[in-house]
């Protein structure tokens, strides 16, 4: 193969995917804050509410603060989109295979997901407030915190897969097209649901939504990491924000809800990919709603020191006993 | 410097005059190790607007207008307690009925602030949907005081003398549909609040006063019951028609089986006194008699009445936040000579102080929050000289008011 063949659709598919994810990312912000509204008893912002947020925001300027310091903190913002959007490429999306799927895995992924946090921990660093170092400070807790839970529940999947004698199991094809549900027993069902939840407890750490926002806290840090921030370099977080929200949704989609329609009903390639594309926005609408929204809106926040206990000592020892109910499954096989 | 040293050294974290987490500017500053409180201190005098200097050149009954325009909340808590100052000064007999209405129109009051404030205490936790539902149900007894006043805020019915609206009896049935509306909703409102578990998390032994220095700050209201001082102006000190009806200071315990003076036990007081409001209110129903609203209802008359009074006197209020206090002296002149004015907040600032100190940042909010601080109604003085803003010393107040106590024995 010349680098040309190889190169051009991964070009290609890198620029629809960055469109599809910021898009896709602005768009299920704006149904998010719609959800959460009505839950509320609120009318809401308009779904485009995202849209119109990032135009403006975008044409405003960019102040950087006195003692800031300037290349970190102009850096960290695209550093954070751009990492959000390498995350998407790696994701299968629907029945379309991921844009990279044969450069990286789960694990690759799990990395990468760390990098948007850091991004933004070094811009917080680099403000030069006392909140945003506060924040920031809070978000490496929060990262390590929640760190341990999310490998629980990542890495027991696929050693669950690869004991069923599938072979490349961190890969997200293999993930994708043979959901682990189908290999397993009662017993590892119910170790996948709690996984599930634990995966579902994790997004909102991950994308700093209440409860566990403490690293932005508007009532105590007033914005946190993001409280100097302004314009151009606010509305590029924001977007980044827009598509970690699909990022996280698209990695629980396809280790846990991998299903595609075109699976199970004929139907003529084109027109399956637009039907399971549709089923795959149905499916991050879910994950959205259930760990973005609804958890939002039903809890107060935690202080820094209860993040790390609720997520080491209650997800942690969930995520062992999931993992333990999946070894024994695996051990004893299907009852 | 050596590099140990370096790291003892605590960091300051301001927050104020204005931030998020204040609904009105006060300036915070503290001294931070990690995230741990070590010293709290404070600068309030960031609101003042001289509403006593402006007083002090009208008459009473332009200042019962001024006094609704103290506080944004507890509209009527001051010009309750102003009026009667005044009254004691002038040796007016309030009419009965108009003691009532003025009870009546109190407890409501108590009841939107109390709801107003718990659902500010469920923002600052993070916990916004608390905020949306529970500013929702506040608002049916915001209806009924616009119904019974004619205005949502600034109420404008009490005059010296009396009150300026009568309660009408067609006027009882949408009171009725309202106290047995906060009667169902009591066990909603305690289940949402303390059966939360975040709320637990967050409020529980957190932001403690403990009963000596609840008494030795001398705190008032909700801040001090729930530190277990037993103390309500309605109950040791009966003006209006409190008197006349069943009422005891509620604290924590009864509701808990104990008191531990923390954030969480604030926020059982104030729902409490929601109850016991609704309670006061449909007492003062049964009980309110028929006759004349006002001592005097003719303008001119109560004008040329001011001129003949003499002497002092103080009003005192159980406001939502606490004991308000209005000090008032005439000298045979229309307008007061000296009026002097102590929010409830001014009493219960101080306790910020031991609440705040070993608490976390993310404790900051909600402490603060949970005196239902009143800054506006507080600050007295605000010292600005060439552009510049100082803070006079214990000495230097004295000095100043033993001129002034001179200036007014002349």
């Amino acid at each position: 193969m010349s680098p040309a063949t190889t190169l051009l659709p991964a070009v290609a598919g890198t620029i629809a995917i960055s469109a599809f994810g910021i898009l896709a990312g602005l768009l299920f912000l704006g149904i998010d804050r719609k959800f959460a509204a009505h839950m509320q008893a609120r009318i809401g912002p308009p779904i485009r509410q995202p849209f119109i947020d990032t135009m403006k925001l975008l044409r405003k300027e960019s102040v950087v603060p006195d003692n800031a310091i300037p290349w970190l903190f102009n850096f960290a913002p695209i550093l954070a989109l751009a990492s959000s959007i390498t995350i998407l490429l790696y994701l299968p999306i629907g029945s379309l295979m991921p844009v990279l799927g044969a450069y990286g895995d789960l694990v690759l992924i799990m990395y990468l997901l760390t990098v948007p946090a850091l991004a933004m921990v070094a811009g917080g660093f680099a403000s030069g407030s006392p909140y945003a170092t506060v924040g920031a400070q809070r978000e490496m807790v929060t990262m390590m915190a929640y760190e341990f839970p999310l490998a629980i529940a990542i890495i027991a999947i696929a050693w669950r897969l690869s004991m069923a004698g599938i072979a490349y199991p961190f890969s997200l094809a293999t993930i994708a097209t043979n959901p682990f549900w189908g290999v397993m027993g009662p017993l590892g069902i119910i170790g996948g649901i709690i996984l599930l939840l634990i995966l579902a407890w994790v997004t909102p750490a991950e994308l700093s939504r209440v409860p566990f926002d403490s690293q932005e806290a508007e009532t105590e840090l007033a914005g946190g990491l993001l409280v100097e921030y302004s314009g151009r370099n606010l509305a590029l977080f924001y977007l980044a924000q827009g598509v970690r929200t699909i990022a996280m949704a698209a990695i629980a989609v396809a280790v846990f809800l991998p299903w595609n329609i075109s699976t199970f009903v004929a139907m003529s390639p084109a027109l399956a990919l637009a039907v399971d594309f549709l089923f795959f926005l149905a499916k991050v609408l879910l994950v959205v709603f259930v760990s973005v929204s609804l958890i939002r809106v039903s809890m107060a926040r935690f202080k820094i020191t209860q993040i790390v206990s609720v997520y080491w000592i209650w997800f942690g020892g969930l995520g062992i006993l999931g993992l333990l109910l999946i070894v024994l499954d695996a051990t004893f096989g299907v009852w | 410097m050596s590099d140990d040293t370096k790291k003892a050294v605590p960091y300051t974290v301001p927050i104020g005059p204005t931030h998020p987490a204040l609904k009105e500017p006060v300036m915070f500053t503290f001294q931070m190790e990690g995230e741990r409180i070590l010293k709290a201190d404070f600068a309030p005098g960031q609101a003042h607007r001289a509403i006593e200097w402006m007083g002090m050149r009208r008459n009473p009954v332009q200042i019962v207008h001024l006094t609704d325009r103290i506080c944004g909340i507890c509209g009527v808590s001051h010009t309750l307690s102003f009026a009667r100052a005044v009254e004691q000064v002038m040796e007016i007999e309030v009419p009965e009925r108009a003691d009532y209405i003025r009870a009546i129109i109190a407890e409501f009051e108590r009841i939107q602030s109390h709801i107003l404030w718990a659902g500010v205490a469920a923002h600052e936790l993070g916990y916004d949907t608390l905020l949306h539902l529970s500013w929702r149900v506040r608002e049916f007894a915001m209806d009924v005081l616009e119904l019974l006043t004619g205005n949502r805020v600034n109420y404008g019915i009490i005059q010296v003398g009396g009150v300026r609206r009568d309660i009408t009896p067609d006027q009882h049935e949408t009171i009725h549909n309202c106290l047995d509306y906060y009667s169902d909703l009591k066990a909603k409102l305690l289940q949402v609040f303390l059966e939360d578990k975040t709320i637990q998390m967050r409020c529980r032994d957190c932001g403690v006063l403990t009963h000596e220095e609840a008494l030795k700050l001398c705190t008032v209201g909700p801040t001090a019951r729930a530190s277990g001082v037993k103390m309500d102006v309605r109950v040791d000190y009966p003006y209006a028609a409190y008197g006349d009806l069943e009422i005891s200071p509620v604290l924590p315990d009864a509701y808990l089986g104990e008191t531990r003076g923390d954030v969480y036990d604030r926020i059982v007081v104030r729902l409490l006194e929601v109850d016991q409001s609704v309670d006061l209110i449909r007492q003062c129903l049964d009980l309110i008699p028929a006759g004349d609203i006002t001592w005097e209802a003719k303008i001119p008359k109560i004008l040329s009445a001011f001129k003949k009074a003499h002497g002092e006197a103080i009003g005192r209020h159980e406001a939502p936040r606490g004991e308000v206090f209005h000090y008032v002296r005439m000298d045979g002149k229309e307008h007061p000579t000296t009026w002097k004015v102590k929010a409830s907040s001014y009493s219960n600032l101080m306790s910020w102080i031991p609440m705040l100190e070993g608490e976390q940042i993310a404790d900051i909010p909600i402490v603060v929050a949970s005196i239902d601080p009143c800054l506006s109604c507080t600050d007295r003085v605000a010292i600005v000289r060439d552009g510049r803003r100082g803070i006079m010393t214990k000495e230097e107040l004295t000095r100043l008011s033993v001129e002034k106590t001179r200036r007014l024995m002349r």
